[in-house]
């Protein structure tokens, strides 16, 4: 359970919080972009990891330890989206899709 | 007070790295080297993060829990890298 930071390193928690959710929404302009499946599926991931890092942070900032458990539902929903938008893409006419489950 | 700048520099070198990755993500030519660029600002950024956590929680209980959640990360991108690989190389244009 993350213990409440001393003021001066809360603000500079949130700090670091905001700073890795701004890299990660600026990220997203590559889901705009394309031009790819993949290059979309990527900023995903990203957006996942970032936001766990921005879940992390802020549990430790404010001593909130359930943040903590909201990262790790996170982790896991990202895994599966990132898995199904994968696998999502991959149309019949693909010779591989088959044995690959 | 060490340890407080521990964790100020591992935050600030991993918020680096999420910094590279979302450069790495825009400016990067092709599909594959994007996906380099993404990995390190999962594992690596990620990693940081939370070794500059480390100190600042209980342990075992929230340590553990910290490591876990990189862990399932480590897991996931290691996965999730090589099915946009295949996505990435299947020829043919698919918007």
């Amino acid at each position: 359970m993350p213990r409440r930071a001393a003021p001066a390193m809360a603000d500079l928690l949130l700090a670091a919080a905001c700073f890795v959710l701004v890299m990660v929404a600026l990220g997203l302009v590559r889901i705009l972009r394309g031009p790819t499946v993949a290059d979309r599926i990527m900023a995903a991931q990203l957006l996942g990891t970032g936001g766990i890092a921005t879940l992390l942070l802020i549990g430790a900032a404010t001593g909130m330890p359930a943040a903590v458990d909201v990262a790790l539902a996170l982790a896991l929903l990202a895994a599966f989206a990132s898995a199904a938008l994968a696998y999502g893409t991959e149309g019949p006419d693909d010779p591989g899709a088959t044995d690959r489950g | 007070m060490i340890l407080d700048l521990f964790s100020l520099l591992a935050i600030a070198a991993g918020g680096f790295f999420f910094l590279a990755g979302t450069v790495g993500l825009l400016r990067f030519p092709d599909p594959l080297t994007r996906l380099h660029a993404l990995t390190k600002a999962d594992n690596l950024g990620l990693g940081l993060v939370v070794l500059g956590l480390l100190p600042r929680v209980d342990w075992p209980q929230g340590g553990l829990k910290l490591i876990v959640v990189w862990l399932l990360v480590l897991l996931t991108g290691a996965t999730v890298g090589q099915l946009v690989a295949r996505v990435a190389q299947r020829p043919g244009p698919r918007p």
